[in-house]
């Protein structure tokens, strides 16, 4: 049963078509991965499933929801938890403080005890305790982008949108990263996760949607994209040679 | 002993006020009491600034038109209405009137908020003085005059009152929300918060206090006319004097506020300098920005953190 369904959303800034007509859909418990060149529209996909920007066009249901039209804290509450691709931490605060933000607010009269714990319970999680008590540009970037995803596992997400967590990290932080999104998955959240990493996406997406140009081009399960003649054409012969 | 950690800083900030309170046993002359009130009235402005724009990072520049109202509400209702009164009133009158320019302009982000809020004054500015020409046919009216020291308790009370709103804001969740804006509003919004409303009602509480000291120093001039009442550099002295004195803690508007009335005042009166102490004033903000980032007080927590870091390689404390 899928736990989000976008119908024909549509984005233009100006003349610029960012996100044309795209349908898809994110099963239960599934890693989804979306593809596609620079400036495809992958993040403002996201954008516009998150509450970020409005849409021209097109709606968005989350479990059973509909959620477009909605402002991001809105459905942050309705349990859509996200990263962004330049990385917005709170720069001004300890680790730990950006943590226990999203589990203060994540959701309705969160109490402090019950943030804190929940706090401690992520930076363990994500493997962060050890740097807690640190300021966010003192810990190496591979940190930096895992604190992101702490913040929003600690608004206690089922679905969460990483973009590009994995991008500037080395091959031994990449596995790293790949190992805590299977992770998440198992703790029951679904992911949608915008990549260029393609040893990542093939090996722990359930499904890839290919983006060109703003349209959908392809859909499939790593295999059936990986052989797709369409996306070797306009994006994997670059990205896989 | 951690309890008097906890409780030291309102202690000091108690002894501080007790001392303005009772100061004027040792000098009670008409010169030293409005003085005083002119000072305190600029620590309410800027702290009360510091509440909104300190965490957001969104510089407003929309003081002098909620201190205006102020004093155009006791120019209309002072002969009517005891000090207090009119001061809650014109404070709630900013409050609403904060709110509703909030609702319209919070929406805009960086310089575009800075310049329709400093736009706002000037918009106020002659919205008044075309009502007063049309339908008072004068260009501006008398104040009713209240007893110095009067003034200078009710303002002195005023400053209390937002230390104290002050305080509890920066401990509370409205207070980590303000933070969060600052650091990233995109972020903020998607871990839950309602930034527009945080905004708006921060915006509003900061504004409070700056109409209602307008209500008390209204007082001061027998005559007011809308250049007088919104005046330009009262949007500036908040900016000014918390950059100066800092912005980490109260201690540092409270202290820029200090230094910049009472230079004002000196400047002011002297011959050789007159009105071009903004000037001097300009100046002074250029080199405080760039020389120290954190202000007065900063330098100050630095000092502390290294003399502290020093004894923390005999022993070590935690933070
Ligand atoms: N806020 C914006 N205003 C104008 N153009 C934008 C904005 N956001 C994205 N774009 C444009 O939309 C296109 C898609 O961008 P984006 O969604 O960031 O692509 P991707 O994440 O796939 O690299 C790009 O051409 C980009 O320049
Ligand atoms: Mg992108």
């Amino acid at each position: 049963m899928p736990i989000l369904e976008a119908k024909g959303l549509n984005k233009h800034f100006g003349g610029l078509t960012a996100v044309s007509q795209v349908d898809f859909h994110v099963d239960e418990g599934e890693i989804l991965g979306l593809i596609g060149p620079n400036g495809a529209g992958k993040t403002t996909l996201f954008n516009l499933i998150s509450g970020a920007i409005p849409m021209d066009s097109g709606t968005v249901i989350f479990k059973g929801t509909k959620i477009s039209g909605l402002t991001p804290n809105k459905i942050c509450r309705l349990g859509i938890g996200r990263s962004f691709q330049a990385a917005k931490n709170f720069a001004g605060m300890p680790v730990r403080q950006n943590v226990l933000m999203g589990a203060l607010f994540g959701q309705k009269g969160q109490s402090y005890a019950q943030a804190a714990k929940i706090t401690e319970e992520v930076l363990d999680f994500v493997g962060l305790a050890e740097q807690a008590d640190k300021m966010v540009p003192d810990i190496p970037l591979a940190h930096q982008k895992r604190v992101e995803v702490a913040r929003a596992l600690a608004t206690r997400p089922s679905l969460l949108l990483l973009d590009e967590m994995m991008a500037g990290l080395n091959p031994a932080e990449v596995d790293e990263a790949m190992a805590l999104v299977t992770k998440i998955r198992q703790s029951g959240i679904s992911i949608i996760m915008i990549e260029h990493v393609m040893k990542a996406i093939m090996n722990i997406c359930d499904r890839i949607v290919v983006l060109h140009h703003g349209a959908k081009l392809a859909e499939g399960t790593p295999s059936e994209i990986s052989a797709s003649k369409a996306v070797i054409e306009v994006y994997l012969g670059e990205a896989l040679s | 002993m951690k309890i008097l950690n906890k409780i030291k800083y309102p202690l000091v900030m108690l002894a501080f006020v007790a001392l303005l309170a009772v100061s004027p046993i040792f000098n009670s002359s008409d010169y030293y009491i409005r003085q005083m009130s002119s000072i305190i009235m600029f620590m309410v402005v800027s702290l009360s600034w510091t509440i909104f724009s300190a965490p957001t990072g969104y510089i407003s520049l929309a003081t002098a038109a909620f201190y205006g109202v102020g004093i155009y509400f006791t120019a209309f209702l002072g002969e009517y209405l005891p000090l207090p009164v009119l001061m809650l009133l014109a404070g709630l009158i900013s409050f609403v009137l904060a709110f509703l320019v909030g609702a319209i302009t919070l929406r805009l982000r960086g310089v575009y908020f800075t310049i329709f809020t400093f736009g706002l004054v000037e918009l106020l500015k002659n919205v008044v003085l075309w009502a007063e020409i049309k339908y008072s046919h004068t260009r501006g009216r008398f104040v009713a005059s209240f007893p110095p020291m009067t003034v200078f308790y009710c303002i002195l009370g005023t400053l209390v009152v937002v230390m104290i709103l002050a305080y509890i804001i920066k401990r509370s969740r409205f207070g980590y929300a303000l933070v969060s804006i600052g650091e990233s509003e995109d972020a903020a919004a998607h871990i839950g918060i309602n930034t527009t409303m945080v905004k708006i009602l921060a915006f509003a509480v900061s504004s409070f206090a700056m109409g209602a000291v307008g209500a008390a120093m209204a007082t001061r001039w027998n005559y007011i006319d809308p250049p007088i009442a919104f005046n330009a550099t009262m949007s500036f002295m908040p900016v000014l004097m918390a950059i100066f004195g800092g912005m980490s803690n109260m201690a540092g508007p409270l202290i820029g506020a200090a230094v910049f009335a009472y230079l004002q005042e000196i400047l002011i009166t002297s011959p050789a300098v007159g009105k071009t102490y903004m000037l001097i004033f300009g100046a002074v903000m250029v080199v405080a920005i760039l020389f120290l980032p954190n202000g007065l007080t900063g330098v100050v927590n630095k000092l502390r953190k290294t003399r502290k870091g020093a004894e923390g390689s005999h022993a070590h404390t935690g933070s």
